[in-house]
């Protein structure tokens, strides 16, 4: 395993990837062992219709974990008597019963829709220890790359390679080509992970990652808490990444001591000693570096449908013309049209009817916290009609309640939901009107994302809870 | 999956850069649990406009889509490729793809084909008018106007394409390779082999 190429100085990347090669082919195409395969109800049906078509097993089930997250409803699951209330839409209702009979019939644990731990599965597999750094991780959603912010390698797959993991615990892949995104200096204050990775895609562009794995360095990334480093790398496929890492170390370590699948006893040392050692070496080479200095970072908004289509919140619309690329310019002149948005215009003076905190980006405690923090004291603005605040898990949930973060959000006007994927993509019945607009903590503005015409502005936790009080996009250093 | 050796018809001259895969397939229609039919919800929102290419007398059933930049971009949902399938698209060709979707495109016999933006800017102009060949074993797309434009493509997907293979089933004759690995990462990383048990 690792030790063969012990001499050669290596990035994280190789390491990783080294370390889970079960055969290579003269190609140089490489059977990949998988380590842990989060599995929810959108991308899995098909899946296992095909295991069971084929009369094919689940290899490891044991590595496999379950839990139903983009189409369950963020109002009460179950009555005050303990019994399910039916999902009103048939297609979700179908999806989520298609897991809950596929689970057990292939041995696989799952984490059902009112059980404490349920939760969106980026968010439930780091909380729960299921996650661990150096481990290769992999789910039908792109957003698996989050992960990597334990220093995992983590992608997201579509639903064949659902079925190949689930047949063979393993992947056909090509190492990608490898990237550093070091950022230099420290984030000013009022910019978070999120902005961080705002900015990072609106430099590099959206496809400005196709075929690398981007590991992001510096003195800003390590500054951050493991929360914001899963913030970071869960946007690393809006860069067009394959996936996204950052070294473990103590904070790290210490963020997965205890968790319930995380190593015990002995397993435990042996696992720390090996973490430890999962950083580039001295005189490893990546394919492409890109340096980005955190001081010119501001709190960063979106205002067009790709998430390249960043601007400091102190910005204002970009004229079309002020892009070289022509192509880009007829796709700017359209996400304008669509955003009922005229070049020149402050950001700050755009109106925002509906406000979205959520999503595996943005739902961990210490994004509560920053929307709460914002928000306490204050109510929002009577423009702003639809505002929820969606937990990334029941865990989390439960400790914002213990908190008093609820309190804070009920209080100032806001909804205060169960947990799961919601009006990121709006599979359930939290969707933005068309029309109108919203500031989202989510990952992606593409057209009719959160709902037909519905019009997105990604921001910070911290920002989405300043629009919902002025009811426009607003810098919340200035609140 | 069938086999493919050759995409051979009408091209849609689409072009668009950054198509992303909720455009190509908006998420109320993901709620399926299986694969077929997503044709009728492929490319939705553009095919609002009565105007739109996909349902052009000229291009409707077309077996070659043209795009721009970065196709399939966004989310890795393979409801993309089958919805693409659905509407009768074997073969796309664009400057470059996202990753994930290339591989899902690849899993269900859709032939994605790169070429340099100035290759898609003539076929996008030729297609208007013109059918496309693709020639899979040759690697090369021409046209009724002598364009050659040869590609690139990975000599393993190709191998499977051109046979139709099923990779899961090839994985599983790797069995013992496999069992292997489990057997020495067990040693060396253990706690990466304790998983969960089922409840």
């Amino acid at each position: 395993m690792a030790q063969a190429m012990a001499e050669t100085p290596r990035t994280l990347y190789e390491k990783i990837w080294d370390a889970h090669v079960v055969e290579r082919r003269d190609d140089d195409t490489c059977l990949i062992y998988i380590d842990r395969h989060l599995v929810h109800e959108v991308t899995s049906p098909q899946a296992f219709e095909a295991l069971r078509m084929a009369g094919r097993k689940v290899r490891r089930p044991d590595l496999t974990l379950a839990v139903p997250d983009h189409n369950l409803p963020t109002t009460a699951r179950r009555d005050t008597a303990g019994q399910r209330i039916p999902i009103a839409d048939a297609e979700s209702a179908q999806q989520l019963a298609a897991l809950e009979r596929n689970a057990p019939e292939f041995g696989i644990r799952l984490i059902g829709d009112a059980d404490a731990e349920q939760g969106i599965v980026h968010v439930v597999g780091p909380e729960q220890g299921f996650s661990l750094p150096g481990a290769t991780i992999v789910c039908g959603d792109s957003h698996t790359a989050c992960h990597g912010g334990l220093g995992a390698l983590a992608f997201g797959i579509g639903t064949s390679e659902v079925e190949h993991v689930l047949a063979t615990q393993t992947l056909l892949l090509k190492q990608s080509k490898s990237m550093e995104v070091r950022i230099e200096g420290d984030l000013g204050p009022g910019v978070t992970a999120k902005d961080l990775v705002l900015h990072i895609t609106g430099v590099l562009g959206a496809a400005g990652g196709t075929g690398y794995v981007i590991e992001y360095t510096g003195a800003a990334i390590r500054n951050l808490s493991i929360e914001g480093r899963l913030t970071v790398s869960n946007m690393a496929i809006e860069h067009g990444a394959r996936a996204g890492l950052i070294a473990p170390d103590e904070k790290t370590i210490e963020y997965v001591k205890g968790r319930p699948y995380a190593p015990k006893g002995a397993d435990w040392d042996k696992a720390a000693a090996w973490w430890t050692s999962l950083r580039t070496d001295p005189g490893a080479r990546y394919d492409k570096v890109v340096v980005i200095q955190a001081a010119d970072i501001a709190p960063t908004v979106t205002w067009g449908t790709s998430p390249e289509d960043t601007v400091a919140i102190t910005g204002t619309v970009p004229a079309p013309e002020s892009f070289a690329d022509p192509s880009k310019q007829e796709a700017v002149r359209k996400s304008l049209d669509y955003m009922g948005l005229t070049p020149g215009m402050r950001m700050q003076d755009v109106e925002v009817q509906n406000v979205f905190i959520g999503s595996c980006t943005n739902s961990r405690i210490e994004d509560l916290r920053a929307a709460a923090a914002v928000l306490k004291g204050r109510t929002k603005a009577a423009n702003v009609k639809w505002a929820i605040v969606v937990p990334g898990s029941g865990l989390v949930k439960r400790q914002a309640e213990a908190e008093g973060l609820d309190q804070i959000f009920i209080n100032a006007g806001l909804e205060w939901r169960e947990p799961g994927c919601s009006a990121c993509l709006g599979m359930n019945p939290d969707k933005v009107p068309a029309g109108e607009r919203c500031t989202s903590t989510s990952n992606r503005n593409f057209v009719g994302r959160q709902g037909p015409g519905a019009r997105t502005h990604l921001v910070s936790p911290a920002m989405a809870a300043a629009a919902a009080v002025t009811g426009r996009l607003s810098d919340v250093r200035e609140l | 999956m069938e086999a493919v050796r050759e995409v051979d018809g009408r091209a849609i001259p689409f072009g668009a850069k950054n198509v992303d895969t909720d455009v190509i397939i908006p998420a109320h229609w993901l709620k399926t649990i299986t694969r077929d039919g997503l044709g009728q919800g492929a490319f939705e929102t553009l095919r609002k406009d009565p105007d739109n290419l996909f349902d052009s007398a000229e291009f409707t059933g077309s077996p070659i889509l043209i795009a721009g930049d970065n196709f399939g971009c966004g989310s890795s949902r393979e409801h993309a490729a089958w919805a693409l399938l659905d509407l009768g698209i074997k073969a796309v060709i664009a400057p470059s793809f996202s990753d994930i979707f290339s591989g899902n495109a690849f899993k269900n016999g859709i032939l994605t084909v790169v070429l340099p933006q100035e290759a898609v800017d003539r076929l996008l102009e030729v297609a208007r008018t013109e059918p496309v060949h693709i020639d899979l074993e040759n690697q090369v797309v021409t046209t009724p106007f002598q364009d050659r434009f040869p590609f690139e493509i990975d000599p393993f997907r190709k191998h499977c394409l051109l046979n139709g293979l099923d990779e899961v089933g090839l994985t599983l004759s790797r069995d013992s390779a496999i069992t292997d690995y489990e057997n020495n990462a067990r040693a060396a990383l253990p706690w990466l082999s304790k998983g969960v048990e089922a409840a």
